[in-house]
C-alpha cells in the first residue's frame, strides 16, 4: 500500500545499473537499497547516523544511507559494497578487502561493508600514510568486535598504494 | 525505527519552497543536509506532514564573495567549507571547529546553515558563527530579513525562524586587521557534541592591547553563550597571564551549564575556564596578521 496518491519516483544508477522505481517518500536510501534492490551488503545499524554501517558512496562522497531518503538519490550515482569486486562468484577480493582479511580487521562482519565504503572513498581522495590519518578516516564507523588496530594496519598497508 | 508518513516536496525555486512552507506552516520541515533532521524523523521525534527538500534549489551551493566578507548559502556542505581555501583562509575558526563536527561522512551531507537552523546548543557551528558575529538571511512570503546570530538562537533547538521562513544563508564579515581566532573543545569521544567548547576572536592594536574581543561557549547554556564578562575584562588589556586567568574565572562564573549523564555542571564549568584560557593563550601566542582580501578572493 503506497503512502501517497502522488507517487515519488527515483531514477538512480546503483553500481552501474540504472533503476527507475516508485518509492514511498519516507523510504530511506538504506532501506531502498536493501529492500527494493536486494543489495543487502549495506547494513542498517543505529538509523541515526552514528554507527556508519550503512555508509555508501553517493556522487563520489561517502554518506550515511540511513540519513538520506531514496527520493533524494534521484539523478545520483550510488555505489555500495557490492560494487567493490567485479565478480563476486570468483571470490576475488580487492586489495583493501584482502588487507582487512589478512589483518583480522573483521570479526562478525556487520560493520565491515560500512568501513569498506568509508575507506574506499577516503583512499580516492588521497593516500593514507600515517596512523593518525588512518584513525581519522575510520572514526566515522563503529566496530564492536575487533577494535581498530587491525583496520589501521590494513588501511596503512594499502593507503599509500598508487592503484587506489 | 522508520520515519512516519509525510508528503515530499522538492521545489526548484525559493518562491516555490516558500509557497509550500506557507501553505503547510507548522506541519512542514525543511530538509537540507538531513544530518540532524533525518535522525529525528527516523526516531519519530519529529513527524511533520510535509517535508520540503531544498536540495534542488539553484544557486545555494557555492560560497559567494560579498563587499564585506562571505555569504555562505543554505546548501554549502560542511565538507565544502572545510575544503574551500578561501573560506578557511578568511575564517580559520570555521575550519578549526569543523574538525570537531562529527565525521567526514556526516560533513559530506551536512550543511553549515542546517546546523544553524537545527540550533543544538552543544553544536560547534552555531557557536562559531556567533563568535564571528554572523548574520542570517531569512526569506518568507513577507520578504527577506536579516537576523544577527546572537538573536537567532533562542533556546535548545529553537531559533528565530518562523514556521513559514527559510534560512537562505549566513553572512560573515572579514575579520579586521590584527585579529586572531581560536577554538577549543572537549568531548567524550572525537566527533561527539561538545561537553563544552569555546570559540574566540580578539583584535589587538600594535602594542598588543585588546581592542575587540568575542568569546562564545557551547554546551553550557540553552544557546551559544556569549561570555560577556570575560570579554569586557579583556578590553584594553594585554593578553598576559593575569588577564587570561581573570577571563577564565569570569567565563566559568557566567557559564550556565546543567549536569547530565555525560558530565556534571561543575565539571562543565571547569571546562569552560580551561578552554577559555586555551583559546586566549592561542590568541596571545599568535602574531596578529590579516590576509589581504584580494588574496582570499583568488585563493
Amino acid at each position: 500500500m503506497p503512502d501517497q496518491d502522488e507517487p515519488d519516483w527515483v531514477d538512480t544508477v546503483v553500481n552501474g545499473v540504472r533503476h527507475e522505481e516508485v518509492v514511498d517518500a519516507r523510504t530511506t536510501l538504506a532501506d531502498f537499497l536493501r529492500g527494493r534492490l536486494r543489495l543487502t551488503g549495506t547494513h542498517v545499524g543505529c538509523e541515526h547516523g552514528v554507527c556508519g554501517a550503512c555508509t555508501v558512496i553517493v556522487d563520489g562522497a561517502a554518506v550515511r544511507s540511513c540519513l538520506m531518503l531514496a527520493v533524494q538519490a534521484d539523478g545520483a550515482v550510488v555505489e555500495t559494497v557490492e560494487s567493490l569486486t567485479d565478480d563476486s562468484a570468483s571470490g576475488e577480493l580487492t586489495p583493501l578487502q584482502d588487507a582487512f582479511s589478512r589483518h583480522h580487521a573483521v570479526q562478525c562482519g556487520f560493520c565491515t561493508s560500512g568501513f569498506m565504503m568509508s575507506t574506499t572513498a577516503a583512499l580516492r581522495e588521497g593516500p593514507v600514510t600515517d596512523e593518525a590519518q588512518a584513525r581519522e578516516v575510520l572514526s566515522g564507523n563503529i566496530c564492536r568486535c575487533t577494535g581498530y588496530t587491525g583496520m589501521v594496519a590494513a588501511l596503512l598497508e594499502v593507503g599509500s598504494d598508487d592503484q587506489h | 525505527m522508520k520515519p512516519g508518513r509525510f508528503t515530499y516536496h522538492a521545489p526548484r525555486t525559493v518562491a516555490d519552497a516558500l509557497a509550500v512552507l506557507g501553505e503547510h506552516a507548522g506541519d512542514a520541515k525543511v530538509l537540507a543536509g538531513g544530518q540532524s533532521l533525518m535522525p529525528l524523523l527516523n526516531f519519530r521525534v519529529s513527524e511533520p506532514g510535509h517535508l520540503v527538500d531544498i536540495n534542488r534549489l539553484p544557486d545555494l551551493s557555492e560560497p559567494v564573495r560579498t563587499a564585506t566578507g562571505w555569504h555562505v548559502p543554505a546548501l554549502v556542505r560542511q565538507r565544502a567549507v572545510e575544503r574551500s581555501a578561501a573560506l578557511s583562509g578568511a575564517f580559520p575558526l570555521l575550519e578549526a571547529a569543523l574538525h570537531e563536527v562529527a565525521h567526514p561522512q556526516i560533513r559530506n551531507r551536512g550543511t553549515l546553515c542546517g546546523s544553524l537552523a537545527h540550533a543544538d546548543a552543544a553544536a560547534e557551528l552555531p557557536t562559531v558563527v556567533t563568535a564571528l558575529d554572523g548574520r542570517l538571511r531569512i526569506a518568507s512570503p513577507r520578504g527577506e530579513r536579516t537576523v544577527a546570530a546572537e538573536d537567532f538562537f533562542v533556546f535548545h533547538l529553537t531559533t528565530a525562524l518562523a514556521d513559514d521562513e527559510l534560512l537562505l544563508g549566513v553572512d560573515l564579515d572579514d575579520l579586521p586587521a590584527g585579529t586572531t581566532t581560536s577554538f577549543h573543545e572537549f568531548a567524550g569521544r572525537r566527533g561527539d557534541f561538545a561537553l563544552a567548547a569555546v570559540a574566540g576572536q580578539a583584535t589587538r592594536d600594535a602594542t598588543g592591547v585588546v581592542t575587540r574581543c568575542r568569546l562564545v561557549a557551547a554546551g553550557v547554556g540553552s544557546t551559544p553563550l556569549r561570555l560577556r564578562a570575560a570579554e569586557e575584562g579583556l578590553l584594553g588589556a594585554r593578553l598576559d597571564d593575569s588577564a587570561l586567568a581573570a577571563a577564565a574565572r569570569a567565563a566559568a562564573h557566567e557559564a550556565r551549564p546543567t549536569g547530565d549523564v555525560h558530565a556534571s555542571a561543575g565539571y562543565r564549568r571547569d571546562l569552560v575556564a580551561t578552554l577559555t584560557r586555551r583559546v586566549l593563550a592561542d590568541i596571545a601566542a599568535a602574531v596578529p596578521t590579516s590576509v589581504p582580501t584580494e588574496e582570499l578572493t583568488h585563493a
